[in-house]
């Protein structure tokens, strides 16, 4: 019984696991829909937007130790700390920013590319976000607390210890970040059915050419959608960030969406959320039952090989499109 | 972040420059990636030591020091490619500062004859410098930490850990591993249940593990980590309020940078160290009139007094002293890596001297041979105080049981001879 109990545990983790992987993966989802361009830069963009947070909050002066080494000022700190619902307005508002940016300065300049050339100014773009975020904020692990609570769920854990005799563990984060990402899907959703810069976002989806043809601005577009992708990588870097501190190994969170996106397919937002679950409870019930008996570290691996069983019998993922091209 | 660029530029240049008479020490450091906030504050720390003699004493024996600055961003690949670069620019030493590229620089520093020091990290049993002739690793290394940690428990435990259960959390690489074989054998040898939890790098998920913990109870969690693995564990150990002071983590495992970011709840985290940490030290007097206050340190000086800072010091102060040794040994100031390596088998450094240095009890005394390039292995136990924001000291040096480890060493340096086909010597 006590198994069966331990099973559903992890089970239970596994979902609230997997919400965190949808949030990273909903980012790459959103570019490759609209432009498909697979953004390898969308875990740098987490890290940047929480590098950006925690300056913001703790009035940090960006780009203080360039500064300093120019003029042979001491700048650190402006001396004030911004409230968090304020800091993360402003913080998104400098995703926008970063949008047009990338927009006005990489993607303007590739309109008509091969796909690949876009995939390698991602990657170029990684880089130089990762190295800007350095030189803005430096390089220390920063504490990020947007006043969201951590630890196990006291009631869950009462509450099943009532019903079952077991205590189930529930980290309150993960499910603050469940709630949240369900919020953010649904607003998703609804911004993508509903409003008419969503249709507009779908139209280019499927059709770059019948878009343009019907007045529908491409940029526009792509700096909306890149606007959105760096709002959800800011949900992600709290997530995130606040699970484990805002250093730069945040941007290898994204590692953990390239299976998710594998497995819902790269042009679906359920898909993702989907995706996201199934390599969640996938890769932690292995490691319960089978990390055992092979030395255990299972998950990085088994996250890929599920994936990967998955596109033999679906290779557009669970929730991709099809894509038939005739020669 | 300020001085990478010009001390890297500068490096490159240094590298490419002919021979000269300064003395040579390359720092392969890195500054960026997921362990870059580690592996700066090390940095700073060798640094700064460096310039410190450059400043107050014209370098060592007269001769100034250069600290030409390579970025391995803690990739093997990288930090081969570092030392091929730098060593043809008179290089003394390599501290890599990672078990990886070690590895890979044990057999061809030993080819080039250039020693390479790898203190409290690398591979264990260099300790037998018979075998491994270029390399050392005083004062501790990997197993003097888990026989160190056990006897901490045996002591907190009245001397019986029978019954006990102590699991492992490791970094799932050639570093976290290290440990696993000396834990098993102080099992068996103190009746304790042994279990091993890997994770994998950089080991920012970790719920499965802490999920096991939670179901196990064990009595004690040891973690050997680094970098985002770290505080991760230290948050998800408080998540299911595993009680800090029964969770100890090794060396790289208990600096400021690991448990800041969990906040209270890493209050009472312990981890072992072998060098003081803080700023109650008088070389920090001097530090501040020579380095800090003129603008000559690295970063600003922003880490001086935390334990990595304290750990990339105490390393530079060792090479420091082996090339004193070296110089008086050789008799000449103008030392080759095959005369420094004789500096670092004749090294003493006493308590006496600890304090000549600035830094009384700092660490515990150093005493090398040809046989013994490993020290005493002793260690001490730090505990964090969340709400003071700092490190204390909780026990003396403590040594290791070299009745299990001097085995096990003996083993695996023999295995790598025969491998390597090396005849040991002394």
């Amino acid at each position: 019984m006590d198994q069966l109990f331990f099973a559903a545990e992890v089970f239970l983790n596994g979902l609230m696991a997997g919400v965190m992987y949808s949030l990273v993966a909903l980012g790459f989802v959103l570019i490759f829909k609209a432009s498909g361009v697979f953004n390898y830069a969308q875990g740098v963009l987490a890290l940047f937007a929480a590098l950006t947070l925690v300056g913001i909050q703790q009035g940090q002066v960006p780009f203080a130790h360039l500064i300093n080494a120019m003029f042979g000022t001491n700048l650190h700190h402006f001396g004030w700390t911004v409230p968090s619902i304020l800091a993360i307005a402003l913080t998104a508002g400098i995703m926008v920013l970063l949008a047009f940016l990338i927009e006005k300065l990489v993607l303007q300049h590739l309109v008509g590319q091969e796909p690949i050339i876009l995939f390698m100014a991602t990657i170029g773009l990684a880089y130089f976000l990762e190295g800007m975020g350095d030189v803005m904020w430096g390089a220390d692990i920063k504490t990020l607390d947007v006043g969201l609570p951590q630890g196990i769920s006291d009631t869950v854990e009462t509450m099943t210890a009532d019903w079952l005799g077991y205590g189930f563990f529930l980290d309150r984060l993960d499910i603050w970040a469940t709630m949240i990402a369900a919020l953010l899907v649904a607003a998703l959703v609804a911004f993508a059915q509903y409003t008419k810069q969503g249709r507009a976002m779908r139209a280019v989806a499927d059709d770059h050419q019948a878009a343009l043809s019907v007045g529908i601005s491409l940029r526009f577009i792509w700096v909306m959608v890149w606007s959105i992708a760096g709002f959800v990588a800011l949900v992600a870097g709290i997530m995130w960030g606040t699970k484990s501190g805002v250093q730069f190994s945040l941007s290898l969170i994204a590692l953990k969406a390239l299976p998710v996106l594998m497995l819902g397919g790269f042009t679906s937002i359920p898909g993702a959320i989907v995706g996201g679950l199934i390599i969640g409870v996938g890769e932690k019930l292995f490691e319960f039952w089978i990390g055992p008996l092979v030395g255990g570290a299972t998950e990085n691996w088994f996250a890929y090989v599920l994936a990967l069983v998955f596109l033999v019998f679906r290779p557009q993922g669970l929730f991709g499109e099809r894509i038939i091209e005739r020669v | 972040m300020k001085l990478k660029f010009t001390t890297l530029a500068a490096g490159a240049f240094m590298a490419a420059a002919p021979a000269m008479a300064d003395l040579v020490v390359p720092n392969l450091s890195y500054r960026t990636g997921p362990y870059g906030a580690n592996g700066t504050q090390y940095a700073d720390g060798f640094n700064d030591y460096f310039t410190l003699l450059n400043e107050r004493d014209g370098g060592i024996g007269g001769e100034t020091i250069r600290v030409p600055e390579c970025e391995t961003a803690y990739n093997t690949e990288k930090g081969v490619e570092c030392y091929e670069a730098t060593k043809g620019g008179g290089a003394l030493v390599y501290n890599p500062l990672s078990t990886g590229i070690t590895y890979q620089l044990i057999p061809k520093a030993a080819a080039d004859q250039i020693p390479l020091y790898t203190p409290g990290y690398g591979r264990t049993s260099a300790k037998n410098g018979a075998v491994f002739e270029w390399v050392f690793n005083a004062p501790a290394n990997y197993w003097d930490g888990a026989s160190v940690a056990v006897k901490y428990l045996l002591d907190e435990n009245g001397g019986d850990l029978s019954g006990k259960k102590i699991a492992l959390v490791y970094h799932n690489s050639a570093y976290g591993k290290e440990p696993i074989r000396t834990l098993e054998e102080l099992a068996e040898k103190h009746g304790f249940t042994f279990s091993a939890l890997p994770i994998d790098p950089p080991g920012q998920e970790q719920k499965s593990q802490w999920l096991q913990t939670r179901r196990d109870r064990p009595d004690y969690v040891l973690m050997w980590g680094w970098g985002v693995m770290n505080q991760t564990a230290i948050q998800e150990a408080a998540n299911i309020r595993f009680p800090m002071e029964n969770f100890i983590g090794t060396y790289w495992s208990g600096s400021e940078v690991d448990v800041q970011p969990v906040g209270a709840a890493a209050n009472g985290y312990k981890a072992l160290t072998f060098h003081g940490v803080g700023m109650d030290y008088p070389i920090y007097d001097d530090m501040k009139q020579y380095v800090i206050d003129p603008g000559k340190a690295s970063q600003g000086g922003q880490f001086v007094g935390s334990v990595l800072y304290s750990r990339g010091m105490y390393a530079a102060v060792v090479i420091a002293e082996a090339i004193a040794k070296a110089q008086e040994l050789a008799g000449t100031s103008q030392i080759t890596p095959a005369q420094l390596r004789d500096g670092f088998e004749a090294l003493e450094i006493s308590a006496e001297r600890l304090e000549e240095l600035g830094l009384p009890d700092f660490g515990p005394a150093i005493t090398m041979s040809c046989e013994n390039h490993g020290g005493s292995g002793m260690a001490r136990v730090q505990q964090w105080d969340a709400t003071e924001r700092k490190w204390t000291l909780i026990t003396d040096f403590t040594e290791p049981d070299q009745d299990v480890l001097g085995p096990l060493i003996a083993e695996d340096s023999e295995a790598y001879a025969k491998e390597a086909g090396i005849e040991p010597r002394c």
